[in-house]
């Protein structure tokens, strides 16, 4: 590894050596230098490929087939895809049930965890960190959410339903995990709850990180109240934390499933809460139809590299 | 600390209406985690009574010592589930921070072929978690053998996008390149440089990553790839209390309180190095 560093000596022109081997050594030093920094990228880079590009690209060519993992796969053209949207009526209420929950809880949690962090970034770090550690808990707590099984308990022991009850709201208490008009309301409050995760924290970060020479300089420049100041300084000057943020945020409310599935079981009644990431799982792992599972997964990166497109789009237009 | 002062562009209404938002964003979040506690002391009595209170009456800590009486009726042994719990969590964690701090060490600081084009993938592919590339994993890792063993667990966490992306960016931020070159000149090699100089002075970030991969992977739920019970974790007896319904609530909740526990203290430990990295996890475009 050390010998990198000689042949900038030897192509000085003070060894004998003719000067065409010194470049050859030269070249040589930075082949091996290449060669250690991919050494060095390897232990990531190989695995990296493994679980997430060769699935991606796999993905994409097996769509084309039908795949049942034991017989040979077939090629069927684009009939996957065209089954998707004309033959399979769960596959369109999972893809209605994912865009209306990233729909919501998507922005909502985008936008709630930038408030929450710029509301506390006001106060004094002492009581900063601990505001911030209250909002974070829940998503740093992992699978507190069963606790929300427990509020919306179907019997009249569940904290909501004993609470309507009392107040007379209600007659008799409500199946909620059952029920078809609050199923999926209940899971986007859950996952509202959970979202303040990552992206509240840089937040928080993004937010410290501002120089106040900024806020000063707007204030001289006419800037009038706080929302001003937020439009036109604050968040121009965090836009990489923003884009950061959504795509933290896109990538949790696509791939909601798992708590929808252990909130409201599966499949859930008529499907009420059934995402993609939920109808990828039971396509692929319990009906091992390979190929179509594929095609539904291509279509699901599709939608959201362009929705990670738009966003991004968006975050610039701030402060204009 | 950047000293916060009381600025005149703030209007008292709008102080007003903002600790407002606080207070309920406050409550929507720490209420149930307050009822989660609360419920853990609660006596079965008081689990069954209506109208349900939301504090405990009359605290006890039954519902925790029963929790080995429960466990004890598993089919695997409990120290089983821990210990696979443990051991996944602590190793992924170890080897994915060390696995990406070197791979985000030659992306930010070295004049690897084609290393632009590389991070600009990985920056892509943070959108992409292993929930949503679940079926295109499943048929690869079976064709690797890796389906049911202890790798299903491990492989798609060590490459993890975010980690190299965070600290990637941290170092782009905090490390000169004088102190590349200085130690270049020194005669040290790209390791040798890593190894001695940069992994001690980018400890915030290693903790970072060491928070969110220990929290992911303690949390992590049920995979389709495990189908043998000794090699499942504890998330999953967890959900096995939690089909006891009401009359378990007080022993669900008493599991879900001591598993938030190691998240929660590594969090605590890392606080302040995880908001200084999270000052640099901008995606630049």
């Amino acid at each position: 590894m050390t010998n990198a560093a000689t042949p900038s000596v030897t192509a000085a022109g003070t060894s004998p050596v003719p000067a065409g081997s010194g470049e050859r050594r030269k070249r040589h030093g930075q082949r091996h230098e290449q060669l250690t920094l991919l050494l060095m990228v390897a232990p990531f880079l190989v695995p990296f490929a493994l679980v997430t590009i060769l699935p991606m690209l796999s993905s994409v060519v097996l769509s084309l087939f039908s795949y049942d993992m034991l017989s040979m796969p077939s090629f069927q053209g684009l009939d996957n895809y065209l089954r998707m949207f004309l033959f399979d009526n769960v596959f369109l209420i999972a893809m209605k049930n994912t865009l209306v929950l990233a729909a919501i809880t998507g922005p909502v949690g985008f936008f709630l965890a930038y408030i929450l962090a710029w509301l506390i970034n006001e106060y004094s770090p002492l009581k900063r960190s601990l505001l911030s550690f209250l909002f974070y808990s829940p998503a740093l707590a992992g699978n507190v959410y069963f606790i929300w099984q427990i509020l919306f308990s179907g019997d009249s022991y569940g904290f909501i339903n004993g609470f309507l009850l009392q107040i007379g709201l209600i007659a008799e208490p409500i199946q909620w995990f059952r029920d078809q008009r609050y199923s999926l309301l209940i899971v986007m409050v859950v996952q509202l709850w959970l979202s303040m995760g990552i992206t509240f924290l840089a937040n928080i970060a993004g937010l410290q990180s501002i120089n106040p020479v900024y806020y000063e300089a707007g204030a001289i420049d006419g800037i009038r109240n706080r929302w001003q100041e937020l439009w036109y300084i604050t968040l121009p000057s965090m836009k990489g934390i923003l884009l950061f943020g959504a795509v933290m945020q896109i990538q949790a409310t696509f791939s909601i499933s798992y708590v929808a599935t252990v909130l409201t079981g599966f499949p859930s009644v008529n499907y009420t809460t059934h995402t993609i990431v939920t109808h990828l799982i039971d396509v692929g792992t319990v009906r091992y139809e390979m190929g179509y599972a594929s095609a539904i997964s291509v279509m699901l990166f599709v939608v959201m590299a362009f929705i990670r497109v738009l966003v991004g789009k968006l975050i610039n237009m701030t402060g204009r | 600390m950047v000293q916060q002062v009381k600025r005149y562009t703030r209007s008292r209404y709008g102080n007003f209406l903002l600790t407002v938002l606080l207070l309920v964003a406050g409550a929507f979040t720490t209420l149930p985690m307050l009822y989660s506690i609360m419920t853990s002391f609660k006596p079965i009595d008081e689990l069954m009574i209506f109208p349900p209170r939301f504090f405990v009456q009359r605290p006890v800590i039954t519902n925790y010592t029963e929790l080995p009486i429960l466990l004890s009726n598993l089919w695997v042994p409990f120290s089983r589930y821990a210990f696979n719990s443990l051991s996944i969590s602590i190793l992924t964690t170890i080897l994915h921070v060390l696995v990406a701090s070197m791979a985000a060490f030659v992306f930010a600081k070295t004049p690897l072929k084609g290393r632009k084009l590389i991070f600009t993938i990985i920056q892509f592919s943070l959108l992409y978690n292993a929930f949503t590339l679940v079926i295109p994993q499943y048929i690869l890792f079976a064709k690797l053998g890796v389906i049911n063993t202890y790798m299903a667990y491990i492989l798609p966490f060590i490459p993890s996008a975010l980690g190299v992306f965070l600290m990637k960016q941290y170092m782009d931020d905090n490390i000169p390149d004088s102190l590349i070159e200085a130690s270049r000149i020194d005669g040290a090699g790209f390791f040798t440089t890593f190894w001695r100089i940069i992994l001690p002075i980018v400890k915030p970030a290693w903790l970072t990553l060491s928070l969110f991969m220990f929290r992911d992977l303690w949390s992590l739920p049920q995979t389709g790839m495990i189908f043998n019970e000794e090699l499942k974790t504890l998330p999953n007896v967890m959900s096995q209390i939690v089909y006891g319904g009401i009359a378990r609530a007080g022993n669900v909740m008493a599991a879900t309180v001591l598993m938030m526990i190691p998240p929660i203290l590594v969090y605590l430990l890392a606080q302040a190095n995880i908001i200084q990295t999270m000052s640099s996890a901008g995606i630049k475009e």
